[in-house]
């Protein structure tokens, strides 16, 4: 099982992305954004950091990127494709997925241990949470406000593709406390908070157990792995 | 060589964070007078050769397409320059 992450010029999680897939029991393959090749892999992380120093709009000139051609063609054709945070942002530029990302309401960066429910639990991404999970990952961002139109939120809503919806605080005004979306297949799923940051215990968010146990993001991971090893 | 403004506002119904923070920054000042700002983006174009229609639909284009996201922003203007500031004929 071969999990590809696309390096942008200012991607900055890409190697966190390489060590959970190792650690959930997928191997990590280094793509380049100015390639045309995904080495053939059969699933693909986009992920965190500041491609272009966020320039024009956050994601926007990565998702115009040679190896995006490639990207989106295999998103069409259901490979899984996991955005987190710059990710997630270039996802909704490709127009991969629905709705935009923008500036928080209050201004300011946030990083925080987030909590989230997991509110579909079908997706490539989450088939091995629990409906409705609570979970803790980290959050951090300038520009992570979930916007859509009212007839999009709504039709999101109705076909559950919130994927995850920020629990007790809403973070940076995203509209219905949405954290995360999905496409209509299942395949594509982008999120703003970051499960690659909570994958083995000792470097993850606090957890009533101890410090820096929580692991909940590991479960992104080992539900692509489970899901590609599940005959269709 | 001529030059193409486009120019790009958030849309008007969502919220803009970074036009907030600068009315807020005029509140400060006591310029009470001025009740909001909005902030969009200005982009000026240099077009090798002369601007006919073609090249005013492909830059209407490039505007819907790259230079704005219509999910959040709307593309408010488009005009051409002859003489952009700072150059001489």
């Amino acid at each position: 099982m071969r999990v590809g992450v696309v390096t942008f010029p200012g991607s900055l999680d890409d190697r966190d992305a390489q060590r959970a897939i190792r650690l959930a029991g997928a191997e990590p393959v280094a793509l380049w954004h100015g390639e045309h090749d995904l080495h053939g892999v059969d699933a693909l992380v986009l992920p965190g950091g500041f491609s272009y120093g966020d320039y024009l709009r956050c994601g926007a000139i990565a998702s115009l990127s040679p190896i995006m051609a490639e990207v989106i063609d295999a998103a069409n054709k259901g490979m899984p494709v996991l955005g987190i945070c710059n990710g997630f942002q270039m996802l909704a530029e490709a127009h991969l997925l629905e709705g935009g990302l923008i500036r928080n309401d209050h201004g300011l960066f946030i990083c925080r241990d987030q909590k989230l429910r997991v509110e579909n639990n079908s997706t490539d991404w989450t088939g091995d949470f629990e409906a409705g999970q609570e979970i803790t990952i980290p959050l951090k961002n300038g520009e992570g406000g979930f916007i859509a139109s009212a007839e999009t939120l709504e039709r999101l809503e109705g076909e559950g593709r919130v994927v995850v919806r920020y629990l007790d605080v809403n973070p940076n005004g995203s509209l219905n406390d949405i954290a995360g979306v999905t496409n209509a297949r299942g395949n594509v799923v982008g999120l703003m908070p970051h499960p690659e940051h909570a994958v083995e215990p000792g470097f993850g968010p606090d957890t009533s157990d101890a410090m820096r146990s929580g692991v909940d993001g590991l479960s992104f991971f080992t539900s692509a792995i489970t899901r590609m090893l599940t005959p269709a | 060589m001529p030059t193409i403004v486009v120019e790009v506002m958030p849309k008007a119904e969502l919220l803009d964070p970074q036009g907030k923070a600068v009315a807020g920054a005029l509140g400060r000042l006591g310029k009470s007078r001025y009740t909001s700002v909005r902030l969009g983006k200005r982009f000026e174009i240099t077009v090798d050769g002369h601007v006919d229609d073609a090249v005013l639909a492909e830059v209407t284009e490039l505007a819907d397409t790259v230079l704005s996201n219509s999910v959040i922003e709307d593309v408010v203007g488009i005009h051409v320059l002859e003489a952009p500031a700072g150059e001489t004929h």
